[in-house]
């Protein structure tokens, strides 16, 4: 019967099981094809959603390219200075302090221009939440190499690629941040695959329940692919993470308390 | 009954704070300002009104600390002096430019560079003419006492929510340090969450059903709509100059010569005039309280009646240039700075006066 | 007890990415011959008769242009 079983008869409202969220706004993203921006967004959104909390989130939207994460997710948003997003959060949670208030940065943003101010909120432990998207490029301005860039890897500004004696090593920022005593959880997450973008999800979930909680700063980095930088198709940027990227950042929890 | 507290002018602004509705102070120690903070530490405002003070790992995270909270619809206000205040530069202009309300204290010391802790007005082009990048001004408000320390607090914050702006306290160590006696006014409350939405219905509230969301940016790709953005900032400062220039005259009303002065040194001038008068030159003083918007027009309307114009500041020529501008070149404009914390006496103003008009 | 799904897929917003397609645990996915109004190779169901509904595909979907559908028959 069911390989019978027509298609109409499927695509039913009382059968659908996945659909946009509707603290996603219905703007076609401004992302390459591909991009872990996209998944990220949503999986921020569908939290949002499920705890109901739409009312009482103000999001950080850095600079880079996620800069207009506010045309995709239906809360309030601070689009702030390069680098200065847990700044915006720092006050804005202080003076609102009943208010879920996370930022959205990448790794040019939190890990070069930002340090200062990533390192001094989780310091404080700020309950707040960050998610970190961590592609190892600046895709924004076009490809230049990032503080998180791999060794050998071939970008804008390291065209022969990355190099210790001229660009020095990669910053595992997370590594940092995890030792920092306002923080309580730290994880490093992707969204490549339907596991990972589920464990992602979670993960931003315990970061806004632990903002509940008073606990101090969640930290979730998210290795991602930059396919229009890495100069890949979407499907091999991703396997080329898997392969590269991985062994540099592993995934897990560095910290859960 | 009136109550009176000496006080240095930091402190009053730090008082001042916590008795105006302040939501939040977010600063950085810095040399001749941090009484200010320490003042408000002292003070535990979170246990009295509720009020945020937070020390910030440096001027760049304090002023953007601002722009959390001034899109948040928040009171809040930071201090620093020159060389923080060069360092907010990318804050106020990117708070300018998402036409976000703040208060910002400058209590000046010598340039450039490290310079020297002692006063100075070096920072007048800083403060007036956009410290940032990009087209926009902030509302600059110059107290000669630590009265108007005070009072400029509060004035700072209304101003600067009626134009959705930034607004600057340009002061300098002579007024910060100096104890005066301060009136407290009427204490003002915190306004409520429900009264920040209906003040500020644009700020980041948390977006209920029954509106959009509000973003908080200063960003505009399209051409058309940033110039936009640009042409309703020049409407907003133009609207400025219209209803917000204050200013004092000291003996103007048959003055032949007129001193233009500002701050501290507007408080030495006055007594130049008085010496001036007793040897019979009709001198008299303009004291420009708002420096941005500037005011030009009584300068523009004093001029037939002068011989003589005079800037006297304590730095290399800053405002002497926004004199010459309203003077259009009709009399003479001269100028008297000293530097290096330096504060000329009154006797000192007036021999670099005659010297000038006897040239 | 089997389960049958099958997935709608907003042509005008998918970029053609191909991570469904790879994500796609039963070979359900392509892209499709045609272009939508940007030039992009959308997404289809080529084999819609082995779709389980698992949401994989919208899981990863950046653009979150896939809606699944389930049934237990």
């Amino acid at each position: 019967m069911h390989t019978t079983m027509d298609i109409k008869d499927i695509i039913k409202p009382e059968n659908k099981v996945y659909s946009k969220t509707p603290v996603l706004l219905d703007n076609v993203m401004h992302y390459c094809p591909g991009c872990s921006h996209g998944t990220a967004h949503k999986l921020v959104a569908e939290v949002i959603e499920e705890m109901g909390i739409q009312e009482n989130t103000i999001g950080v939207s850095p600079v880079g390219c996620s800069v207009f994460a506010y045309n995709y997710v239906d809360i309030d948003w601070q689009q702030a200075a390069h680098g200065r997003a847990p700044a915006l959060a720092t006050a804005t949670k202080r003076l609102y302090p009943d208010k879920y208030v996370f930022t959205y940065q990448g790794d040019g943003d939190l890990a070069s221009i930002g340090t200062a101010e990533i390192m001094h909120a989780c310091n404080r432990g700020e309950n707040i939440v960050v998610i970190f998207i961590n592609n190892a490029i600046y895709g924004m301005t076009g490809g230049q190499m990032a503080p998180t860039t791999l060794m050998g890897m071939k970008t804008a500004t390291s065209p022969y690629g990355r190099r210790e004696d001229l660009h020095g090593k990669p910053l595992r920022i997370t590594d940092l941040i995890s030792q920092l005593e306002g923080t309580c959880y730290v994880t490093r997450q992707s969204v490549q695959n339907a596991a990972g973008a589920r464990k992602t999800k979670r993960a931003i979930r315990k970061g806004f329940e632990n903002s509940a909680k008073k606990k101090g700063t969640s930290f979730i980095e998210i290795v991602s692919s930059c396919n229009s930088g890495w100069k890949m198709s979407p499907v091999k940027a991703n396997e080329w993470m898997v392969e590269n990227m991985f062994p540099s950042y592993p995934l897990g929890d560095l910290k859960d308390i | 009954m009136a109550e009176y507290i000496l006080m240095k002018g930091n402190e009053a602004i730090a008082i001042s704070a916590i008795r105006n509705g302040c939501d939040g102070y977010f600063g950085y120690p810095i040399t001749p300002q941090s009484e200010v903070m320490e003042t408000l530490m002292l003070e535990e405002p979170w246990d009295s009104t509720g009020m945020v003070v937070l020390q910030a790992e440096s001027e760049t995270s304090s002023i953007n600390m601002l722009y959390g909270g001034a899109s948040c619809g928040k009171k809040v206000m930071t201090s620093s002096s020159s060389p923080g205040i060069s360092l907010m530069a990318e804050g106020l202009s990117y708070l300018a430019g998402a036409e976000l309300p703040c208060l910002v204290v400058n209590v000046v010391r010598g340039g450039p560079g490290l310079g020297t802790i002692q006063p100075g007005q070096g920072d007048y082009f800083q403060a007036c003419k956009g410290c940032g990048h990009g087209d926009y001004k902030m509302i600059v408000l110059a107290p000669n006492s630590a009265q108007e320390m005070y009072d400029f607090v509060d004035l700072g914050f209304e101003l600067a929510f009626k134009y959705r702006n930034p607004a600057l306290i340009l002061t300098d160590g002579v007024i910060g340090q100096m104890m005066e006696k301060v009136e407290l006014r009427e204490m003002k409350p915190r306004w409520t969450d429900q009264e920040v939405i209906e003040m500020s219905p644009w700020a980041t509230t948390g977006k209920t059903p029954d509106r959009k969301q509000n973003v908080i940016t200063s960003l505009a790709l399209d051409a058309a709509v940033h110039e936009a953005l640009n042409h309703r900032l020049i409407e907003k400062y133009k609207k400025m100059e219209e209803e917000d220039v204050r200013f004092e005259n000291y003996k103007c009303e048959d003055a032949e010569h007129l001193i233009v002065a500002y701050g501290s040194m507007a408080r030495v001038c006055e007594n130049t005039i008085d010496l001036a008068r007793k040897e019979g030159i009709k001198l008299g003083l303009l004291r420009p309280i708002t420096l941005f918007p500037y005011p030009t027009k009584e300068i523009q309307r004093m001029v037939p009646q002068l011989k003589t114009i005079m800037s006297v500041e304590l730095s290399a020529g800053q405002m002497v240039e926004d004199v010459r501008l309203a003077v259009n070149g009709k009399i003479p404009v001269n100028f008297y700075g000293r530097l290096g914390g330096i504060v000329p006496s009154p006797e000192e103003v007036l021999e670099a006066f005659k010297k000038e008009i006897n040239k | 007890m089997a389960l049958r799904g099958a997935i709608v897929v907003d042509t005008e917003k998918c970029k053609g990415c191909s991570v469904c397609v790879v994500n796609c645990p039963t070979n359900t996915i392509a892209l499709s011959k045609e272009v939508n109004s940007k030039g992009y190779n959308y997404a289809y169901m080529a084999s819609p008769e082995n779709c389980t509904g698992c949401t994989n595909c919208a899981t990863v979907c950046p653009d979150t242009c896939i809606t699944v559908y389930r049934v237990k028959v």
